[in-house]
């Protein structure tokens, strides 16, 4: 349980982390529009990771 | 009659008749009214949780919004912050309202306390925190149709059409019936507004990178957060008070009811912030229309998208633009229509009338869905000003739901009804003053350094909020009692 609460500790933390500013530019973005896009999807993956890794899941089913 | 118009008109009667089919085979009793007899799958759960985060926000606010103040407002508009909550807070939400029979957001804080009268507090709050939402779904709907349909259909009239619309569905099919036609609507809004991105940038500037350096060079410090105002600090904290006060809305809550398992709430979490990158077509939008549509000033600033796509596209696709932004209105209406209507019914009409059959509860709460729609079309038209600010009340009101909320789920509940009810109604009256006076934390301590000034005024009532509640808890502490242990958040606290 506390392995998955650190997985999901980080894009919170991450994604209110503010790099403010314009360059270097990554695919066509400045860099704080793309830095905060990226959180987007690593988000999603560290919050995928910490389902498939959650004894949460198990314990529902044998109930 | 012209082209744009009439595809309109299309995906309206479309959208009528799927949600009328979402009622064959199933027996319309409260729970099934409600939260669709709690049978939605992850596919489907993520439709309607997903179609309610993409509202005429997703549409007109976040390329209005870009268009107005550049990068706060462009970070602001996805928020990761959400998905993390919802981890963790929805599926022990969830478990116990499965338990118990819960139906409402009132409901479970009814139960979760043994109180009626706090069940009764926080539908009313909900109540008056939510009409606005309506109303300002509403507006959005008269704003883009008459803007789709080329000025031939007036804003006031494409609201009643709309209204309409979606009393008759939600009438006969209620929550079924929203999540339905919250597939279409998806579908489309993704294909237009993923279109529209790639096309404004690359069609009028070459490419997305000469497009921002072109804005970097018109207005510079348009793509950074300024030291004060928009600054980081304001992000943060509204930020956070956003993603805590979401699922307070009944109607959130309503749809995460409406689940299958626990399960299925911890993979949408994972799953929906890929549907937020859609955002980010919308943001380029919105940056794209800064050079070639400038001088949008104020609440027009919201017009920015359909400036661009009638000076580019033939009215048919105008049209298509058109029905997905309606759609987008439609569809959180109608969820906030039901999600109001059970609230009304069940948490304020059957404390007073207890003994009222599941059988009249759900003819009452059919009953009071055109009414709840005719206060919305009425502030719709009437209510100018004053409800922007009701709007903008309405995420503070909301988030002061919060501690009562996530303390119940603590293995010992440190909070005893009394600390609830002092909380709320403290924070409440401080949130309705200060946006009646228009009182900030900035104007509030005008000499504190920017950082603090630009806190979000709701996260900081929110601080009162809890320690109101846990100090009253503490003085009222004897007559607490344990609750159950499977439905608590884990070992987490």
């Amino acid at each position: 349980m506390k392995k998955v609460f650190l997985l999901t500790l980080i894009p919170a933390l991450g994604s209110l982390f503010v790099i403010n500013r314009v360059e270097p530019y990554v695919l066509g973005l400045p860099f704080v529009l793309f830095w905060a896009i990226c959180w987007v999807g690593l988000t999603s993956l560290f919050l995928i990771i910490a389902n498939k890794l959650d004894p949460a899941n198990k314990e529902e089913e044998e109930l | 009659m012209n082209a744009a118009l009439l595809v309109i008109l299309f995906f309206l009667v479309l959208c009528i008749w799927l949600g009328l089919q979402a009622r064959k085979g199933k027996d319309m009793n409260m729970e099934q009214w409600s939260v669709g007899g709690r049978g939605f799958g992850s596919i489907l759960l993520f439709f309607l949780l997903a179609g309610e985060m993409f509202t005429t926000y997703t549409f007109l606010g976040a390329s209005g919004g870009t268009y107005r103040s550049g990068i706060p407002t462009a970070l602001y508009a996805f928020n990761c912050f959400y998905f993390v909550i919802a981890y963790w807070l929805l599926p022990p939400v969830w478990k116990y309202a499965k338990k118990h029979n819960v139906l409402s957001q009132s409901d479970f804080y009814e139960k979760k306390y043994n109180s009626p009268a706090l069940g009764v507090l926080v539908a009313i709050i909900s109540v008056i925190a939510i009409i606005p939402y309506l109303v300002m779904q509403l507006k959005g709907l008269g704003i883009i149709v008459s803007q789709a349909s080329y000025g031939s259909i007036s804003p006031n009239m494409a609201i009643v059409v709309g209204v309409i619309a979606i009393t008759i569905y939600v009438t006969v099919s209620g929550m079924h019936g929203a999540a339905w036609t919250a597939i279409i609507k998806d579908i489309l809004i993704l294909a237009v507004v993923v279109f529209m991105g790639f096309y404004f940038p690359f069609h009028y500037y070459g490419g997305i990178q000469p497009m921002f350096e072109a804005i970097n060079t018109a207005k510079s410090g348009f793509l950074l957060f300024p030291e004060q105002g928009l600054s980081i600090s304001w992000f943060v904290s509204a930020t956070i008070m956003t993603a805590l006060g979401f699922y307070m809305f009944p109607h959130m809550l309503a749809g995460v009811f409406t689940a299958k398992s626990a399960k299925s709430l911890r993979v949408n979490a994972g799953v929906m912030p890929i549907y937020q990158i859609i955002i980010v077509f919308s943001l380029l939008i919105g940056f794209s229309a800064i050079i070639q549509v400038p001088n949008l000033n104020g609440t027009d600033a919201d017009l920015a998208l359909f400036k661009m796509a009638k000076m580019s596209f033939d009215p048919w696709f105008v049209g298509v633009i058109g029905a997905a932004g309606a759609m987008a209105a439609l569809i959180p209406s109608s969820l906030i229509l039901t999600a109001t209507a059970t609230l009304l019914s069940k948490n304020i009409y059957k404390v007073w009338k207890p003994n009222t059959t599941d059988q009249q509860l759900v003819k009452l709460s059919k009953m009071l869905v055109p009414v709840i729609a005719l206060v919305g079309l009425y502030f719709s038209f009437n209510g100018g000003n004053s409800v922007l600010t009701l709007y903008l009340m309405s995420y503070s009101f909301m988030v002061q739901l919060f501690p009562a909320l996530f303390f119940s789920l603590w293995k010992r509940n440190p909070v005893t009804v009394q600390g609830a009810f002092a909380g709320m109604i403290v924070s409440i009256m401080i949130v309705a003053y200060s946006t009646i006076t228009e009182m900030s934390v900035a104007t509030l301590f005008p000499s504190f350094p920017n950082v603090i000034k630009d806190l979000d005024l709701g996260l900081a009532v929110l601080m009162i909020n809890i320690a109101v509640t846990l100090g009253v808890s503490v003085v009222t502490k004897k007559s607490a009692a344990r609750v159950d242990d499977d439905t608590t958040i884990s070992n987490l606290v």
